[in-house]
């Protein structure tokens, strides 16, 4: 569907390098990274919008590297909405439609669009006074009202309140069942990510870091950033030999298979179990060590455990906390399961 | 209790004040200076209606050519950068810092006989030495970069990202500027016009050096003051803050329609 060849943009002292993606059709593909890695310029480059510097942009099997935006049936829905501000919500709508051949069945086609995502009564009001889930709403029933091969959303949800979050994520997920369109959204949430998104990729200053599927981005990272932005906070470099992983600190038994010439390995805070007794000897990677924070982060509680002066990060709820009276200083045992345990090489 | 005033808003309102003061004053002084009477009879002065009547229709034609050229420049100053973009802005502005008279003679220069500009003009049959063409063309000289500024900041204060959704929609670069770009920025395009206009009605220095007459306002005051004092340059100039007043109010009417961006 969407084939980006060795993608270069430099553009005023930014760098995208050799970026290689294949989106397949009618697939919702997110963007992962953080601010200022690359993410709106590639987007916009799909899009027509900024120039390349090399490579070469494919979609439906269309070379469309050179191809004006107005002529790649390509859609973009913006974090700020863009709505056009001197014409109603309807005016927004039907913007497209006098560059596309449209019928009446187009035109139910809109106004059931419309009627599901709950705008159809706003059709006459400017767009002053609309609050940031209506004017999202908007933006993307706009997008969609000419049909197009590919929407790109561009941090779409950003900018809305919680409430109004998850209702438009919701929303992206009905309307991509709902639609032939291919979703390429931009985010730098890895929840919204793993809610919506298929297949997805993570881009770091300008260059590709990894690809793949939603969860092996997730679960399996392939590279010392990738681990870090995806919420793996417990890294360490070790001596790998078969199944076991020798660090500074500690060892610990690894599951099968592991990545060849690995020479670090990493897992979730959330994946690590805190016990006030010793646990039965059925666990291994058992370790012993002395809670040195708590961090209360509203929802849950964030703990380092200082393990053989290491520092080991576990995210737990607020009630296994009270119920196992977890406090500073308090000695406990650690257990890092060997299946929570990825290893990569870098 | 006593109330507190802040030091600074008393400075602040003492400064407004004093700088309101300063400009009305004599503005003030001018208008309740003549009659009624004797601003009436000016009215029916042919003389007076005539110079008007040249400053309206050469400003306005001034800032209609600024309209037209000035707008396709003020947009690529405001969406695009190229080499040499700083020096082009600088270029623009040159008509403001320059003393008038001196612009005067510089168009004088280039216009004239020993020019081959001004030359090929001749044997084209156009004079601009005190004709209403070089009136307008030292108008829209002395006028332009007003427009083009103020142009140029509406434009850049329109998202980028507007014109980005509506060529993904399917608009060619043409159509958006038509449907998004040009209505948008309709306020900033009328603003820039009264200020050019205004910058070419008041002008006075470049113009009676290229062409003493015909005469404008400007010019027939200067005229009537020298020769005749203060009493009879006064009415003229009442009239010409009255008709400016008038005109200026009609157009910040019509581009009232506020727009948020």
């Amino acid at each position: 569907m969407i084939q980006i060849h060795n993608l270069c943009i430099h553009f005023s002292g930014f760098s995208l390098n050799n970026v290689n993606i294949h989106i397949k059709k009618h697939e919702f593909f997110v963007l992962l990274g953080p601010t200022g890695s690359g993410k709106t310029l590639l987007v916009e480059a799909i899009a027509g919008i900024t120039p390349i510097s090399s490579g070469k942009i494919i979609i439906n099997g269309q070379d469309m590297t050179h191809v004006p935006p107005e002529k790649r049936k390509v859609g973009i829905v913006y974090q700020d909405y863009a709505l056009f501000p001197h014409l109603t919500v309807m005016e927004n709508i039907q913007y497209g439609l006098a560059y596309h051949k449209h019928g009446p069945d187009d035109l139910q086609r809109i106004r059931d669009l419309m009627s599901k995502t709950g705008i159809l009564n706003l059709s006459n009001r400017k767009i002053k006074n609309l609050s940031g889930g209506e004017k999202q709403r908007i933006a993307l029933i706009r997008a969609l009202a000419v049909n197009p091969s590919v929407v790109l959303l561009d941090e779409p949800l950003s900018s809305l309140d919680p409430g109004f979050r998850d209702d438009i994520q919701n929303l992206l997920k009905m309307l991509h069942k709902n639609t032939d369109t291919t979703f390429l959204m931009v985010t730098h949430d890895f929840a919204e990510a793993f809610f919506l998104g298929e297949r997805g990729a993570i881009l770091n200053q300008g260059t590709l870091e990894q690809c793949g599927s939603v969860n092996a981005l997730f679960t399996s990272p392939k590279t010392p950033f990738v681990a870090r932005f995806m919420g793996f906070k417990n890294m360490f470099e070790a001596q790998i030999d078969k199944n076991l992983a020798k660090t500074d600190s500690f060892e610990l038994e690894l599951n099968s298979p592991i990545t060849p010439d690995a020479n670090y390995i990493c897992f979730r805070g959330e994946d690590t179990r805190v016990f006030s007794t010793r646990p039965n000897s059925k666990h291994c990677n058992t370790f012993s060590g002395r809670i040195q924070d708590i961090i209360d982060k509203g929802s849950y509680c964030d703990l380092y455990i200082n393990v053989n002066n290491i520092l080991i990060h576990v995210s737990m709820t607020k009630s296994e906390i009270i119920n196992n009276a977890f406090c500073i200083e308090k000695d406990v045992y650690l257990v890092i399961p060997k299946q929570a345990i990825h290893t990569f090489f870098c | 209790m006593k109330r507190h005033y802040d030091p600074f808003l008393i400075v602040s309102i003492i400064s407004c004040v004093s700088v309101s003061l300063f400009i009305l004053a004599p503005i003030i002084q001018l208008l309740l200076g003549p009659s009624w009477v004797i601003i009436l009879e000016s009215m029916r002065d042919p003389d007076i209606q005539k110079a008007i009547g040249l400053s309206l229709y050469t400003s306005g034609i001034a800032a209609l050519i600024a309209l037209i050229i000035g707008t396709p420049f003020a947009y690529l100053l405001a969406r695009k950068s190229f080499f040499g973009k700083r020096v082009i802005e600088g270029i623009i502005d040159l008509p403001i810092v320059i003393p008038h008279p001196v612009i005067g003679i510089a168009i004088l220069g280039i216009v004239g006989k020993q020019h081959w500009l001004g030359a090929l003009l001749h044997r084209m049959g156009v004079y601009l030495m005190g004709t209403i063409s070089g009136i307008v063309i030292v108008l829209t000289f002395v006028g332009m970069p007003f427009y083009i500024n103020t142009v140029k900041n509406g434009f850049e204060a329109i998202p980028v990202r507007l014109e980005n959704v509506s060529r993904s929609l399917g608009a060619s670069f043409r159509s958006t500027f038509f449907r998004i770009t040009l209505p948008l920025a309709f306020r900033s395009i009328i603003v820039g016009f009264i200020m050019c206009f205004a910058r070419a009605i008041s002008e006075f220095g470049a113009v009676v050096v290229v062409a003493y007459h015909p005469m404008t306002a400007p010019v027939l005051i200067y005229e009537r003051f020298t020769s005749y004092g203060l009493k009879y340059s006064q009415p003229i100039a009442v009239l010409l803050i009255l008709i400016s007043l008038l005109l200026f109010i009609a157009l910040r009417l019509i581009s009232r329609k506020d727009i948020n961006l």
